[in-house]
């Protein structure tokens, strides 16, 4: 019963299922790494004064980036007020209105501005808005990262609306419940989850951008009052002490880089637990 | 069960001619000359019938014979579909749902719409599915919520079922319970006309014979108009049955003659099971 070249065949099978695996290992390999060195460098600097101070000025040690904390989560909180309404309904759009040709088109935009280097989006921020008002600001920084969500949210929600199986939708409207009635009562609260978990992870993507910022928020070594006045963000302080002579500094950096990486993966495991969730009720 | 079909004499009764028994009743449905395109393709050509209030109409044919784009041209669902025209006329109780002042969404207010697939809205629970309809056009009243929930989960024969579990997923349902609450969510909104596009056609038989009875049962109340590819089904529970084949109306009139002494041979073929 055994084919001539059974022992082969059986050798180049083991072989290649060797190879996957080690690619595999290979893709989980640098998370592992990050996160350890992340660890080890900056875990010791992440004490109370980390999170409740100001950074101190240069050769005083000690200090912390308490102001860029609350910073990043102001320019998600300014992005999100962008980008998610806007996204939201234009993968709304994409996916209930629209005819096809004009959805190709907005399509391919999107696509390609998905792809375009967030140092580009800083710089035309910069022309259009940093310029004009004379002056680095929280809203130039809420701004660029809301446009960079743009896209990736309206794609993420045209693809989990397109998931709601378009039963729902002939169910709705034979009862007499208007288009746009059955596109927000019904194909939304449907897949509001995957929406939900598409917002997130727009956020993640955007929290760690650093180029965009430096053209636009700049960065402050103080609380800002004053959203008309440059702010701070994690990815600017890292930046900025990472390339600084003083080790005080590099160890804040990694401390700093360990806080962004938490809360990336923080925003993950959310979304993995909601997309639990849904997965576990489209199953029943 | 159904009769053996016998061929017989054959009285010359033409297409398109309406059931006699009950000639005195208002007719609820006059579709005329109704032809609908998609696209350049003519799906249904010229089709012109009366259904009876109070009555069950089957539509039978072959797949691709239009029966589904007749039942969806009656709520105007076929327009959901973004090349679809229609020439011809549909009159309502006389309303004529194609002219123009007409909004789809009061045509579908008016004739409900129950589907092939069960599609009871999953993120919602079992009476909050039983008064989308009347909730999302507005509907506050708490007291007429409640009383038209109950009123028509009874009239689908499932209220005794879930009345202690209104409140549960409606997901949580059995696939016949299901389809009997996307029922009760149709009848809730109170249409005049009820179609159904094979109904049972995904249920075993013990929930097809539920839905069969409940059919017979509604039929004092609402006009039915019912596709089935189940031959017995429309023998069983209609009053009327028109025949398509290949967007054309080749017979209709009542269903015991349909089935035992039809007078086109197309249609005889087709209920004798000589192809189709």
């Amino acid at each position: 019963m055994t084919a001539p070249n059974h022992r082969w065949r059986k050798f180049k099978n083991a072989l290649m299922q060797t190879v996957t695996l080690v690619c595999a290992i290979l893709v989980v390999a640098p998370l592992v790494l990050v996160f350890y060195h992340l660890v080890k460098e900056g875990f010791s600097s992440m004490n109370w004064a980390f999170f409740t101070q100001l950074p101190k000025p240069v050769g005083e040690s000690g200090g912390g980036m308490a102001n860029a904390i609350v910073g990043t989560f102001i320019l998600l909180g300014q992005a999100a007020v962008l980008g998610v309404p806007i996204g939201v309904l234009g993968g709304v759009f994409l996916s209930e209105y629209g005819s096809s040709r004009l959805n190709w088109w907005i399509r391919f935009a999107a696509d390609v501005l998905n792809g375009v280097p967030s140092i580009t989006w800083g710089m035309v921020v910069y022309a259009m808005i940093v310029v004009p008002m004379k002056g680095f600001s929280a809203w130039a920084g809420g701004l660029v990262l809301g446009l960079m969500m743009i896209p990736l949210v309206m794609r993420t929600t045209e693809e989990v609306l397109q998931l709601v199986p378009g039963g729902y939708r002939e169910a709705a409207l034979a009862l007499g419940i208007s288009k746009w009635r059955t596109s927000v009562q019904i194909v939304i609260r449907t897949a509001l989850k995957g929406i939900v978990t598409g917002v997130l992870l727009a956020m993640a993507r955007v929290a760690g951008e650093t180029a965009p910022l430096l053209f636009t928020a700049f960065g402050n070594q103080y609380w800002t009052h004053n959203l008309n006045d440059p702010i701070a963000a994690l990815p600017l302080q890292i930046f900025s002490y990472a390339i600084s002579p003083y080790d005080d500094w590099h160890r804040q950096a990694w401390a700093g880089a360990l806080m962004l990486l938490v809360l990336v993966l923080f925003i993950n495991v959310g979304v993995r637990f909601l997309t639990r969730d849904r997965f576990r009720q489209s199953n029943r | 069960m159904m009769t053996t079909m016998t061929t017989g004499e054959k009285p010359a009764i033409s297409a398109a001619q309406p059931g006699n028994q009950s000639a005195s009743a208002v007719p609820a449905l006059t579709v005329k000359n109704l032809s609908v395109f998609f696209g350049k393709n003519e799906v249904l050509k010229k089709v012109s019938l009366d259904v009876t209030a109070r009555a069950v109409t089957a539509i039978i044919g072959p797949s691709g014979c239009g029966k589904s784009t007749f039942l969806r041209s009656i709520n105007r669902m076929h327009e959901l579909v973004p090349e679809a025209r229609m020439t011809g006329e549909i009159r309502l109780f006389g309303d004529d749902i194609y002219a123009r002042n007409v909004e789809p969404v009061i045509v579908r207010r008016r004739v409900g719409m129950v589907f092939q697939k069960s599609n009871p809205f999953p993120t919602m629970s079992i009476v909050d599915n039983v008064t989308v309809g009347l909730r999302l056009n507005g509907m506050r009243n708490r007291a007429v919520l409640a009383e038209r929930t109950e009123q028509s989960l009874r009239m689908a024969a499932l209220w005794d079922e879930v009345k202690d579990r209104l409140h549960a997923p409606a997901i949580s349902l059995s696939g016949g319970q299901q389809q009997r609450l996307c029922i009760a969510r149709a009848l809730a909104v109170q249409p005049e006309v009820l179609l159904m596009d094979e109904p049972a056609s995904a249920l075993d038989p013990l929930a097809t014979a539920k839905i069969e009875d409940l059919i017979l049962e509604l039929k004092k109340t609402y006009t039915i108009v019912i596709v089935t590819h189940n031959m017995q089904q429309a023998a069983r529970v209609s009053d009327h049955t028109a025949f398509f084949y290949l967007g054309e109306l080749i017979e209709f009139g009542p269903t015991a003659k349909i089935f035992t002494s039809p007078s086109q041979k197309r249609t005889e073929d087709y209920v004798t099971g000589r192809f189709g």
